[in-house]
Parts: C-alpha cells; sequence; structure tokens
C-alpha cells in the first residue's frame, strides 16, 4: 500500500519537476509545476515517515516560497525567455557543468545506498524529537541562524524602504 | 478499512450535504435580521415557501444554467482549474478534526476522527498554506488587471496572516503539551477549580471545601484567552470573508480575483469561502471550545449516568451527546462569524497589513513568552 502511494508521489514530484523545467515559455506555469513536485515530496517524506520535514516541506516550500515565487514573477511579467545570445551561452554552459555534478554526486548516492538500512529509533522524525534535539545538542546553531534571519530581514526592509522615518 | 470510510462520509456528508447549503440561506436570514428586513422568501415549489429554504436550491439552479465563460487571452487551462484548487484545502482540513472522542464496545475501539495523526494541527497549517493558489491562479490566468490586484492582495494577505496564525495557538501548544487534536479534545474533557492557583502559590494552606465547587471546563478559551481572539482574527482574515474582503474588494477592485468567472465558477469560489466558515468553526471548537466535550461532565461521569441500560448502549448514548455537543459548537462558531461579517465594516487594504503585523503579531509573541512562563512556573510548583 505505502509503496502504491509511494510510486504516485514519486510520478508526480518527477512529472512536476519535467513540467518546471521544459516550460520554459510560460513562467507562472513553471512555477505551479514546482508546487506540485513540493507537494509530492511532502507525501513522499511522510511515507518515510519523516512527518515534520514532509509537513514544513508543504507549509514552507509549497505554501510560501512558492507563493513568493509566483508574486515576483506576476509582477516581472515575463513573457519568454528575453536573454541575449552571448548570455544564453552563459547559461548553458553553467547549466551544463551543475547537471554533471549533480550526476556524479547521484552516483555516488546509488553507490552508497545498497547496505543495510539503518534502524529507525522510536519517534524519529516527530516535532517532539526535531524540536528536542534543536534546543538542546544544537541550540547554538539554532540561535546563530536565527540571528542571521533576523540581520537579513531587518537589512531587507532598509533596502526596501527608500526613507527611514 | 471500512471505518473509516464510515467516518469520512459522516463527517463530509454533515458538512457538504447538511450545513453547506443551509449556511448560505443562514447567511441571508440572519443579516436580514440584523438589518430589520425580511430576508429571502420568494422562491417557493408549489407555493410552498419555508422561510426561503429553497433559495440555495434556486442558486444552485441558476448558476448551473448559466454560461461558462472564459476571457480572451486568459490561460484556459489554469482559469478552469482555479476554482476546483480553492475547494480542496477545507475539504482536507476535516481530515485531523475529532469529532467525538474514543468509545470501547467491547473488544471494538471506535475513535471518531478520520485520521488520528500526531501532527494534526501542522497537517491543518500545511494544508491551509495551499489555500493561496486558488485566489493567486484565478487571479492570474483571468488576464484582468482588476483580477491580478486581487490575487496580488489575497496572496499577500494570506501568507501574513498563516505566520500569525501559527504563532497565535502555539500558547495553546504549550498548555495542551500536543499537537494531537484528539488528545487536545480529551485534554479539555476535565475541569480546573477556578481559584486553585491561590492554594499553588501558598498564599493559604487549603481552600474552605465548597471553593472547590467554583470551577472552569479546561477549554482552551478559558486557559488562553488572548491566543483565541487572535487566532479566530487570523482565521478569519484566511477565509477572505468581510471585514478581510481586500482581496475581492467590490469598491475599489470590482470583485479582485474572480471578477473573470460566472456561471458555476463562480458558484465554487463563493462555495468555498461557505465551505470553510464550518471547516473554522469546527478547527476553533476543537482547539478553543473543547471540542466535543461536555461541560461539567466529563466521558466517565455521562457512561456512568446512564449506566443502568447497560455499558454499550449507554456508550452509544454518551458518543451521540458528545457528536451532538460538537456540532452545536460548531453551528455557534457559525453565527459568531456571520454576526461578525455583518457587524464590522471593511477595512482598508493597508489597514489588514498594519493590523497582522503591527497588532496581532506582537501581541501573539508576549502571549507566547506570558504562557511559556506561565507554564514553566506551575510546573515547578507542582
Amino acid at each position: 500500500m505505502s509503496l502504491l502511494f509511494f510510486y504516485i508521489f514519486a510520478a508526480i514530484a518527477i512529472a512536476g519537476a519535467l513540467g518546471m523545467v521544459l516550460n520554459t515559455r510560460n513562467t507562472v506555469a513553471a512555477a505551479l509545476s514546482l508546487v506540485l513536485t513540493m507537494v509530492a515530496l511532502g507525501g513522499v517524506y511522510v511515507l518515510f515517515e519523516a512527518y515534520l520535514i514532509g509537513v514544513l516541506q508543504i507549509l514552507v516550500y509549497a505554501g510560501a516560497i512558492v507563493v513568493l515565487f509566483l508574486f515576483v514573477v506576476m509582477l516581472l511579467n515575463l513573457r519568454g525567455p528575453d536573454f541575449s545570445p552571448r548570455r544564453q551561452r552563459v547559461t548553458k554552459i553553467a547549466a551544463a557543468v551543475i547537471g554533471v555534478l549533480a550526476l556524479l554526486q547521484f552516483l555516488q548516492l546509488i553507490h552508497g545506498a545498497f547496505g543495510a538500512p539503518a534502524a529507525i529509533p522510536e519517534g524519529f522524525g516527530g516535532y517532539r524529537q526535531v524540536g528536542t534535539a534543536l534546543f538542546t545538542d544544537y541550540v547554538l546553531a539554532f540561535e546563530a541562524t536565527s540571528l542571521l534571519l533576523l540581520a537579513a530581514m531587518v537589512g531587507a526592509v532598509i533596502l526596501a524602504k527608500r526613507k527611514i522615518d | 478499512m471500512l471505518v473509516v470510510i464510515i467516518k469520512l462520509l459522516f463527517i463530509i456528508l454533515v458538512i457538504m450535504a447538511a450545513f453547506l447549503p443551509i449556511i448560505t440561506w443562514v447567511e441571508r436570514k440572519q443579516s436580514a435580521v440584523m438589518q430589520d428586513r425580511i430576508g429571502a422568501n420568494r422562491a417557493d415549489i408549489f407555493g410552498i415557501r419555508i422561510l426561503g429554504l429553497f433559495h440555495p436550491i434556486a442558486d444552485v439552479l441558476k448558476l448551473f444554467t448559466k454560461e461558462d465563460f472564459v476571457p480572451d487571452g486568459a490561460n484556459r487551462v489554469l482559469h478552469l482549474l482555479a476554482p476546483v484548487i480553492a475547494m480542496v484545502p477545507a475539504i482536507m482540513a476535516m481530515a485531523v478534526i475529532p469529532y467525538g472522542g474514543v468509545y470501547r464496545f467491547g473488544d471494538f475501539e471506535l475513535n471518531l476522527v478520520v485520521a488520528d495523526i500526531d501532527w494534526g494541527m501542522l497537517y491543518i497549517f500545511a494544508v491551509g498554506s495551499l489555500a493561496t493558489y486558488g485566489a493567486v491562479i484565478a487571479g492570474w490566468a483571468s488576464n484582468n488587471n482588476w483580477s491580478l490586484l486581487g490575487a496580488m492582495r489575497a496572496s499577500s494577505q494570506m501568507i501574513s496572516y498563516e505566520v500569525t496564525m501559527g504563532l497565535a495557538v502555539v500558547g495553546i501548544f504549550m498548555v495542551f503539551g500536543t499537537l494531537r487534536l484528539p488528545e487536545m479534545a480529551i485534554f479539555q474533557d476535565q475541569t480546573f477549580r477556578l481559584l486553585g492557583f491561590v492554594e499553588l502559590l501558598g498564599l493559604v494552606e487549603t481552600l474552605p471545601i465548597w471553593l472547590d465547587w467554583i470551577r472552569l471546563p479546561m477549554w482552551g478559551i478559558f486557559l488562553q484567552p488572548l491566543g483565541f481572539i487572535l487566532f479566530l482574527t487570523c482565521i478569519m482574515a484566511e477565509n477572505k470573508r468581510p471585514p478581510f474582503d481586500a482581496p475581492e474588494g467590490e469598491s475599489e477592485i470590482v470583485s479582485g480575483y474572480h471578477l473573470e468567472y460566472s456561471g458555476m465558477r463562480f458558484g465554487l469560489f463563493y462555495t468555498s469561502e461557505f465551505l470553510e466558515i464550518p471547516v473554522i468553526g469546527m478547527i476553533v471548537a476543537t482547539l478553543f471550545l473543547g471540542g466535543w466535550a461536555i461541560p461539567f461532565f466529563s466521558q466517565e461521569t455521562i457512561i456512568g449516568f446512564f449506566g443502568f441500560f447497560g455499558q454499550g448502549v449507554a456508550t452509544a448514548i454518551c458518543m451521540a451527546l458528545h457528536v451532538g455537543t460538537f456540532l452545536l459548537k460548531v453551528i455557534f462558531m457559525i453565527w459568531l462569524q456571520i454576526a461578525i461579517r455583518w457587524t464590522l465594516p471593511r477595512f482598508r487594504y493597508d489597514q489588514v497589513m498594519d493590523l497582522c503585523w503591527k497588532m496581532i503579531l506582537p501581541l501573539s509573541i508576549a502571549n507566547i513568552l506570558a504562557t511559556g512562563a506561565a507554564v514553566l512556573f506551575i510546573r515547578g510548583l507542582q
């Protein structure tokens, strides 16, 4: 049953990803395909019992970040790729390099993936375990990250606001 | 499996088939009463009018027979898809809401919630965050500047209020110590002594015994009154109905994101707003009004009271009472939302944003701090 759902979610995720990459003419449709991928990935995480990550995937990525993408895309009203040929060449080379790197990483993952799977401890991936880990073992990193985000937020407000009164 | 399907059918049928059509009628009649009018009473079948209860049927018939129009230059697929996307989140959220407790019939245990998951409240937030897409896609795909403005407003309003909505209920999570909705409802099926804190603080050794009778149910609204107000405001803003109807803004951007929709596709947007009313009622009732719990009469008390019928029958009676209580609370929340909608004037767009970021956000963070301190303090004393 859960294997069947895994294949359904995986197929949706791949279809969404392809739809995003191949849909160069309609930027909004590409962003919506990304939403599809995000939601399907959330489903996959839930099937792997990583409930918190699965929910956050949908809540943060599908529900907030891609909405902001859409916001920007709609405001700019992009119609098709209007890059100059020279910039297109640079983009293509960069894409090729990144693609090769991603492929190498993927091959390495596959190489190491066929060992015996590690046993999952009780309650792994729940919000309690993640919260406890964040606020005990990793509290310094957590607070540092929150400070960094706060600084970025203040910076963004100051940049966006022309005149501070 | 069969039990799950029956539970699913029950909740969907009650909300979609019984509540949803009547809410449109209730909205008309309640606003009429509030404004000293008579309200809808014209639709009749062979001269029978029964208080205008046929109006929902007439509405739907009219919407179905109207032309389904797609404007020039619109993105056809997305334009047709958007009303359906708008409907989905509200229906999905119903899956984790408990409309009754856990009942034991011999070996068979009946847990009256479709999906009893440990992260139920997070699931509601995740599903609710997808509700933005219906409005955004509709506004963009219509190829109309008013619609696009409505979509922009909808997305910024809903994202902003999602943040504060999450922060407003953190206090509830701390008090109940769980995100699982059935567990929250069971927690609220108890009472606490109103003056118990005097004893806890050590001001008095023991209170007179008669003061024990002054009790309140352990409902979220009594433990987190500020959280209740903030959460209700946020979740009503998510629904985009007046006073938070900036995305539709009839007086400034004509009709916002659903301007270019006609017939039943417009009806679907309308329906999704009306469907969100009972779903909001269910969420608020579960978090703050005790869910299915009957105040001062816990499950054991009720089963014991009807014990002379035998254990099974007593449990069945208790179950029926609990489901009835839950639906009553939902009906109360529907009444409250419609009363608010017809009482308050609508906010201007910048006022909606100011309310969110400058008032609700600081208040909810203060609420989290105060609740955290109080929970730590009380745990330390016990």
